[in-house]
């Protein structure tokens, strides 16, 4: 097992270490990192001049255990990913096996797939807004955010049976039906919540302390957001217009009318304020569906057994950090023979190096809280 | 583009790949001595312009190693898999396209921590997720480990 | 002996002269001091324990949440539960770590808070030591906690802990100056620096009332100022948990952290004490002047009935409450906007500031 005294040699820091450099380990226990993830940063005074970081500390083996698993049974370890995105994972395997099988869903189910998809990305959005106000220091944020979303995961609890991980979808449809009050209480959600944004965007956004910390901070251009493959909010916020839901549409989005949120500067507060206009669009896209769900079934004919047919299938779809691709290489058996999660998280971390460099520590809590980074989607 | 167009102006490029079409996803596959030539005209060609690199994955084709790279375009959205292989298990190595797409370096990483496969020219090739010390590559067909609970 | 709750000096006299009356001269002041001493340790560590409960509580509300409210009655005994438990812990020793200094760092810390309590009026007749120079013996004193911090962070031998210290150190000797400038402006005012002497020149008006705008700048800038010299609230950038573990008390454990904590919550009422003391006027309660006639002197009078001591309680918890809500509502400054701030901005201000209260004082033009 590496120790402290080869920490130079395994990061392999091509330039000698300058005059009053030093390394500081941002250790995987750490308040600010989300997650297990290691960084060494080099140092000189305040600045930070390299970051290295190390993976793996949640590798669970996730591509390999699913060699061995039916397509229903990967659904369920695919919540497990980027946890804050599960509906969005599961919905990318199933939309790749029904791809690969031929199989039309029925338009019920793509639109509550479709709401679904949405009120997750407001939860999640809203979980990485309150730990963002707490990594800067505002810590009352954290519980305003939470007490909202634990409204979300009330009505996720009520149809699906889970709050966060959900493994609602399969392949053909959904697990079961919505529950009745599920689009009384939707809507109810959506006009409390109307009201609750523009107070948040007040407290935090308006605030100049904030602006302060993240305006100019931590710049991305758009060509290495495009070279790193950053998508998602932090890569549109460089102007990236890489949102699958546009240019690649499923389920319901071509039904809906939404706007593209695209910045051009790729700042820390740029990336904030992607991911708060895209809450406005969420709720935008959840009030044109949820009034005109149609009847129907909630789940196409599918055999218990489901065998691909021989050959390659790509799939992609637009999780709360990015595009979520899954790459399954079949052979005709019950199992996959290759499943390859494209993580976005994956991309996003890579280009931490270009953007931290030569800004302060205190800015690189900003940054990686920018960047809303889930460990968990890196390591599989 | 549509899907023949890009057939022909690959084919121009380079006329010794093969393509196959699946699902409307054109498959390009080609040798690894020329990758890293098609791989940078795949970028620099003005109507192909390929500059997102979507993901690159390992697979273990029993008699040989292949990797697969998805690539996306920003400005045409048109999406191709380009495929190369070696047949070498003892000591794979492809050239690495870290210098055309930057996310390279950490996708050839994890493709070298799971299937053994170098890539020459990587700026830092080692491990990602696994123990710098570990032995074998877990992703392998052939992998054996006494700690994996076989089903 | 004459006991009155609106003058102390009565009570105070005659247990003095008690003392001196029935003991040697040189037992009686022994005895005098450690009198004194113990009611200010006491006096110590009940704030300490209300100020704690007091922030845990106030943040609870403005985090829509309740705070302790298991042990004792509303949490009341939360605190001393914590201490217990303080008490308790294992003290780490660090292996590499310059032990004395190690040790004497947090007994620095707790030192200079305790001589700066010492010349606050706390009533009429009420305070341990009465200086001349009682304003300026305050701010020299409350300065000596900064080696209390650079100690804690240098003998630790952890490099968090040093870059801490490093950034609180810089950040309280910046402050300093501020501090010291605002607190000018009202001596400019009333001509003394002998804390009593200020509070009886509020007789007809708080200062920050009389003293208009040049007053009212200078408690601006005095708040900020103070609230950054105590490393709370938008200026905790020294002991942020999100950012470097706990700054330059990571290393420390069970009862030596508990005495870090305190001086803390110690150092946020002095300020605060201090501003209610040269801005609202201390112990002395709301009058109106002259201005106001005889309607003023009736209203003066129903004012006096509230004890002095109640009344200097009031407005330093009011100024607590204030530090607390800002500590909960904004967002950290990094330390480079921290120390620009000062520099930039509060450094001209405030001497531009302490000219303009002179001018006015020199014109008469206060009330």
């Amino acid at each position: 097992m590496a120790d402290y005294t080869n920490v130079l040699e395994h990061d392999r820091l091509k330039e000698k270490l300058e005059e009053q450099e030093y390394i500081i380990n941002m250790g995987p226990q750490h308040p600010s990192t989300h997650g297990v993830l290691r960084l060494v940063l080099s140092l000189k005074g305040e600045i930070v001049k390299s970051i290295q970081p190390h993976c793996g500390y949640i590798h669970r083996g996730i591509e390999k255990m699913c060699e061995k698993l039916t397509y229903q049974q990967i659904i369920h370890l695919t919540d497990r990913l980027d946890y804050l995105s599960a509906h969005m994972n599961n919905e990318a395997v199933c939309l790749c096996v029904e791809k690969a099988l031929d199989v039309e869903v029925p338009e019920r189910v793509k639109y509550i797939r479709t709401i679904l998809d949405e009120l997750n990305r407001l939860a999640s959005h809203e979980l990485w807004w309150c730990s963002f106000g707490m990594d800067l220091g505002a810590l009352t944020v954290f519980f305003y955010g939470l007490r909202d979303r634990e409204k979300i995961l009330d009505i996720f609890e009520e149809s699906t049976g889970g709050r966060l991980l959900q493994s609602y979808n399969c392949p053909g449809g959904l697990m079961n039906d919505v529950h009745p009050d599920f689009q009384k209480k939707v809507k109810e959600f959506i006009s409390y919540f109307r009201k609750k944004l523009p107070e948040y965007d007040e407290l935090l956004s308006g605030n100049v302390i904030l602006m302060e910390r993240t305006k100019g901070i931590g710049l991305l251009s758009l060509e290495d957001a495009i070279s790193f493959g950053v998508t998602g909010p932090s890569g549109r916020a460089s102007g990236f217009a890489c949102d699958v839901r546009k240019h690649y549409p499923y389920s319901a989005y071509n039904k809906v009318d939404f706007r593209e949120v695209i910045y051009t500067e790729g700042d820390t507060f740029h990336r904030y304020k992607a991911r708060i206009d895209e809450m406005w669009e969420s709720m935008k896209i959840i009030e044109q569906l949820i009034d005109n769900i149609p009847d129907g079934d909630y789940s196409a004919k599918m055999k218990p057994v489901i065998r691909l047919p021989e050959g390659e299938y790509y799939q992609r779809v637009e999780s709360s950090r990015g595009e979520f691709g899954v790459y399954i290489i079949s052979d005709g058996n019950k199992t996959p023979y290759r499943i390859k999660f494209r993580s976005p998280n994956f991309s996003n971390l890579s280009a931490l190096n270009i953007i931290a460099k030569d800004f302060k520590i205190a800015d690189l809590i900003a940054i990686g809280g920018s960047l809303d980074l889930v460990i968990p989607d890196i390591d599989r | 583009m549509t899907n023949e167009q890009l057939k022909e102006k690959i084919l121009t490029i380079e006329p010794s790949v093969v393509i196959t079409e699946n699902k409307q996803v054109l498959y390009v596959n080609i040798a690894k001595e020329k990758l890293f030539f098609l791989a940078k005209k795949l970028k620099e060609t003005e109507e192909l312009f390929f500059d997102y690199l979507v993901n690159i994955t390992g697979v273990d084709r029993q008699k040989s190693m292949e990797v697969v790279y998805h690539l996306d375009s920003s400005k045409y959205r048109h999406l191709i898999v380009l495929k190369t292989d070696t047949a070498d298990r003892e000591n794979p190595a492809i050239d690495s396209v870290c210098s055309i797409w930057r996310t390279a370096e950490f996708h050839e990483r994890e493709v070298f921590d799971f299937f053994g496969i170098r890539f020459n020219n990587h700026p830092d090739m080692r491990r990602l997720f696994l123990d710098d010390d570990w032995q074998g590559y877990p992703l392998r067909k052939d992998y054996v480990d006494d700690k994996i609970v076989q089903r | 002996m004459a006991f009155s709750i609106y003058d102390f000096t009565s009570f105070t006299q005659s247990v003095d002269k008690a003392l001196y009356s029935s003991l040697p001269p040189f037992w009686a002041l022994i005895i005098e001091m450690t009198i004194i001493g113990l009611a200010f340790l006491l006096f110590y560590a009940l704030v300490g324990l209300i100020l704690v409960y007091a922030e845990r509580k106030v943040c609870a509300f403005m985090q829509n949440r309740l705070g302790p409210n298991r042990v004792g009655p509303y949490g009341i005994f939360q605190t001393i539960a914590d201490f217990i438990k303080l008490l308790m812990k294992e003290l780490i020793y660090i292996k590499n770590a310059d032990k004395f200094l190690f040790n004497l760092a947090p007994f620095i810390v707790i030192i200079a808070s305790f001589m700066a309590i010492a010349a606050i009026p706390f009533a009429k007749g009420l305070h341990a030591i009465d200086f001349n120079i009682g304003i300026f013996y305050v701010i020299a004193v409350s300065s000596l906690g900064v080696v209390g911090v650079l100690l804690a962070g240098w003998s630790s031998n952890n490099k968090y802990s040093l870059i801490g210290a490093m950034r609180s150190g810089a950040q309280i000797v910046s402050y300093e100056l501020s501090v010291g400038l605002s607190l000018l402006t009202i001596i400019v005012l009333a001509g003394s620096m002998q804390l009593s002497v200020i509070v009886e020149a509020q007789r007809y008006g708080w200062f920050i009332f009389t003293g208009h705008i040049p007053a009212i700048i200078a408690f601006i800038i005095y708040m900020i100022a103070a609230t950054a010299e105590t490393n709370r609230g938008p200026f905790d950038l020294a002991e942020a948990e999100s950012e470097l573990t706990a700054g330059f008390h990571t290393e420390y454990s069970g009862i030596k952290f508990a005495f870090f904590f305190l001086a803390e919550y110690m150092n946020m009422f002095i300020v605060a004490s201090i501003a209610a003391t040269v801005f609202l006027g201390g112990w002395m309660p709301l009058h109106l002047g002259p201005l106001f006639g005889s309607m003023g002197a009736h209203f003066n009078n129903v004012m006096d009935y509230i004890p002095p001591f109640v009344w200097y309680i009031g407005k330093t918890a009011f100024l607590i409450f204030v530090m607390m809500w800002f500590k909960w509502t904004f967002p950290r400054l990094r330390i480079d906007q921290l120390l620009t701030l000062e520099w930039k901005y509060l450094l001209p201000i405030n001497l531009v500031n302490i000219l303009i209260m002179a001018f006015i004082v020199l014109m008469g033009w206060h009330f």
